[in-house]
């Protein structure tokens, strides 16, 4: 894991960025930092099969000017408005330098991750509104939905612009859920860390947790056994396969297709007790801990092929239903192109062609590598297929799996060090990067697919009909808790 | 002993009342059962239409009289046509003049008013919700027009309760294939102006993709609890006319209290029948993309005009 780490002037950050993306590397990650070690900003990059490469630039904290990179790169944009926001720091030469965390309630000049920046202010109502850039013309009317909406769904709120049924553009707004997670964790012990860690994102405990201990781990240079690793990935796994079959039931039931849903549902629930049974916990969290792995039990070979048998009937029923195929097919399409500009990971962008996936790009001894899901056709059913694929693939890495002895535990977390944990978890890659001192978390960067795959589904609803947009959403599945931090 | 027009008009009321929430429930505990679910009681919709109407009314700031009046219209028109129609027997009140168009068009009335009242909220799920209900009804009309024309083709007449009477004494007529394909396109008229799959999906919380829930997203408490129950008589009211056109057994031919206690307990039983098959039909469908439609009502159309079609070419 260990990475290479550069610390060049701002003023080559451009042309080094240009040699990476040249060099098939994508933008992973970018932490503004405001310490003892200066006003700095730390740029990630990551290539399948190639060490991580850390970019460090320092920054004159007077002026507080940084360098874009929003011309070579989309995430990169929206990093720099990230940093913006929480710091301070201007992205010179942004075209679109609008705020993208601040709500019009934070007062202009507070940037809450800055050094010396006080307690919150008193935050006033939104008075600012949604200023966004309005379609106008004969027959265009526009839909505004949420934040509150009329299911147990997070808050995020969706301005459409539509002629008849069909969308022209959508714009999300989100950050409804910022709670300020990458504040909190400032100062804080290891083990406090830990189990924040773990609830960054409610469904993506092990891989947030396992992405933070991984980082952690590198910071300190703790090697891990490959058992515990392997029980790792029994978790990482498990988490997946929950996940993947609430999502196949949850995208029939938007077709209304409530069969298929009643059965995942019912799937699901077994498998969090499955995960209860191995791991003490329904949702997993206390699994991965900082230097080892707890597992009380393993699925049984007979567990996973009945899993494996619902799974099937499930999705063959739902794609054998030829109305629910009707909906799925052709719906929502993320062109490789568009997926490739933007910047997507995970499942989504394997759903559009694009050949990436952390398990394989970054390998950990003792994990079992299953086939990576790939699809070309970027659509509703090239998500669906893509999760029902994985879903056999995990439970082939689960089955390779076939004792929990774990040989070594090594439970040493005090140390200064800076380091690096990449993780696949059912989204996609969760990289959190950490800097620590005597045991202490001084910064902890945290990146969810679900920042990189936002503005894809805006792009995937262009010319979609009003009526598909929940279903090309769920096909999506982002976090909001994950992405507003 | 015979009962009097008007206490017939008020069995056929009471029975459409009390029984088109109990019809809704039953749907969606048969729904339920199917999915592997327990499901909520038959009464279920019942007690929702009680906790409403004890509930607090809001009503959009900038609403009219309109949005008011809506779901007391769409009680009334289904209580007149409840009242009219031939349900429980052939000889509901005011039975010379039932015309089949007539009641068909006053429960229709109801749609409008929902449609307005959506539109009268000013609040853009309303507008929508209006204009996918409105474009589904401008397309299920023809077809129910056309159907109702195959229907009276044998009798040369658009009365309701002779129709019916003719299939009770006729049951030739009832196997005619004029008679079975208007009765198809029927059937798609119904699921599509009852909301049902694939057209609607009655159970969705998803608000871009409702239709006629999106109509009535505004409405809460008594406004509510009257839509749910005007809504469940109007679903009540077109599957006992269905079941009547279908297989008239049982009707009460006159007014005989004994005739019309089978009456009821016959019609009951059909809806029942046909309630269930609608909620198995839905388990096994998905909802239809909103462009489709037009095919699926067009569909619809086409059986009724060969319903036309063969009916003038077998007389």
């Amino acid at each position: 894991m260990r990475g290479e780490t550069r610390a060049i002037p701002a003023s080559d950050l451009v042309n080094e960025a240009r040699g990476l993306f040249a060099a098939q590397f994508r933008l992973a990650l970018v932490a503004g930092h405001d310490d003892e070690r200066g006003l700095r900003v730390v740029y990630t990059f990551l290539a399948p099969g190639e060490r991580p490469v850390e970019l460090h630039v320092a920054l004159d904290p007077s002026t507080r000017a940084g360098v874009s990179l929003a011309a070579l790169s989309f995430p990169a944009s929206r990093f720099e408005r990230e940093l913006f926001d929480l710091y301070g720091i201007e992205p010179v030469g942004h075209p679109q330098r609008r705020p993208l965390i601040r709500h019009a309630h934070w007062p202009e000049w507070y940037h809450p991750m800055a050094a010396g920046t006080g307690p919150a202010p008193t935050l006033h109502p939104d008075e600012g509104g949604y200023p966004f850039i309005a379609v106008e013309g004969p027959g265009v009317y526009e839909i505004p939905v949420g934040p509150v909406h009329a299911g147990l769904i997070e808050p995020g709120h969706f301005r459409f612009s539509v002629v008849g049924e069909t969308i022209l553009k959508m714009k999300a707004r989100l950050w409804f859920t910022h709670k300020g997670i990458e504040r909190l964790v400032e100062g804080k012990t290891v083990d406090e860390v830990m189990t924040i860690a773990e609830r960054v994102s409610g469904d993506s405990a092990v891989a947030h947790g396992l992405a933070f201990v991984r980082a952690l781990e590198d910071a300190l240079d703790i090697a891990v056994a490959p058992d515990v690793e392997a029980r790792r990935g029994v978790a990482l796994e498990l988490e997946r396969l929950y996940n993947h079959v609430g999502d196949l039931g949850a995208l029939a039931n938007d077709v209304g297709f409530g069969l298929a849903n009643a059965l995942a549902l019912t799937l699901r629930e077994r498998l969090l007790r499955l995960n209860e049974r191995v791991s003490g916990h329904r949702l997993l969290r206390g699994v991965v801990t900082p230097g080892g792995a707890r597992l009380l039990d393993l699925p049984t070979s007979r567990e996973l092929d009945e899993i494996e048998a619902r799974v099937d009937e499930i999705t063959s029923m739902t794609l054998g239903q030829s109305i629910v195929l009707d909906r799925f097919t052709g719906t929502g399409v993320l062109s490789l192109d568009a997926a490739r500009d933007l910047g997507v990971v995970g499942v989504v962008a394997r759903a559009s062609g694009v050949d990436l996936d952390a398990r394989r790009d970054h390998p950990v001894d003792g994990v079992t590598l299953a086939p990576t899901a790939k699809r070309s056709g970027g659509d509703v059913l090239a998500r669906y297929l893509v999760r029902r694929d994985e879903v056999t693939s995990s439970l082939a890495a689960l089955r390779a799996i076939t004792s929990i002895d774990v040989t070594s535990h090594l439970d040493r977390t005090r140390g200064t060090g800076d380091g690096l944990g990449i993780v696949e978890g059912w989204r996609g890659p969760v990289v959190h990067r950490i800097e620590l001192v005597e045991g202490r978390v001084t910064r902890l960067k945290i990146v969810d697919p679900s920042f990189l795959n936002w503005p894809a589904v805006a792009v995937a609803l262009v010319d979609t009909i009003v009526p598909d947009f929940p279903l090309v959403n769920k096909s999506f599945n982002l976090s909001y808790a994950g992405n507003d931090l | 002993m015979s009962l009097a027009s008007p206490l017939i008009g008020a069995v056929q009321l009471a029975l459409v009342v009390l029984g088109g929430p109990l019809l809704l429930g039953l749907m969606r505990v048969v729904r339920s059962r199917l999915e592997g679910r327990d499901g909520p009681p038959v009464s279920q919709p019942w007690r929702d239409i009680a906790k409403l109407a004890r509930k607090q009314r809001t009503r959009p700031s900038e609403s009219s009289w309109i949005f008011a009046a809506a779901p007391l219209v769409l009680v009334a028109t289904a209580a007149t046509v409840a009242v009219l129609a031939p349900l429980v027997t052939l000889a509901p009140p005011l039975a010379g003049s039932t015309d089949f168009i007539a009641v068909i068009f006053v429960l229709l009335v109801g749609s409008v008013a929902l449609a307005l009242a959506a539109l009268d909220t000013g609040t853009a799920f309303g507008g929508m919700g209006a204009s996918r209900a409105l474009t589904i009804g401008a397309l299920v009309e023809p077809a129910l027009l056309v159907a109702v024309l195959a229907l009276s083709l044998p009798l040369h007449s658009t009365n309701l309760i002779a129709i019916v009477a003719n299939g009770s004494r006729h049951v030739s007529t009832l196997l005619g294939p004029s008679h079975l394909l208007a009765l198809g396109s029927f059937i798609v008229v119904i699921l599509a102006e009852s909301g049902r799959l694939p057209v609607d999906n009655p159970s969705t919380h998803l608000e871009l993709t409702m239709i006629y829930e999106a109509l009535i997203l505004e409405y809460s408490g008594p406004d509510l609890a009257a839509v749910t129950l005007g809504e469940s008589m109007r679903l009540a009211i077109w599957l006992g006319l269905f079941v009547n056109l279908v297989a008239p057994v049982g009707i009460a031919a006159n007014a005989h209290a004994l005739a019309v206690v089978v009456g009821l307990v016959a019609l009951s039983l059909k809806v029942a029948v046909v309630g269930i098959a609608i909620a198995i039909f839905e388990v096994t469908t998905a909802k239809l993309r909103l462009f489709r439609l037009p095919e699926l009502l067009a569909g619809g159309f086409i059986l009724a005009l060969l319903g036309v079609v063969t009916g003038a070419v077998m007389r």
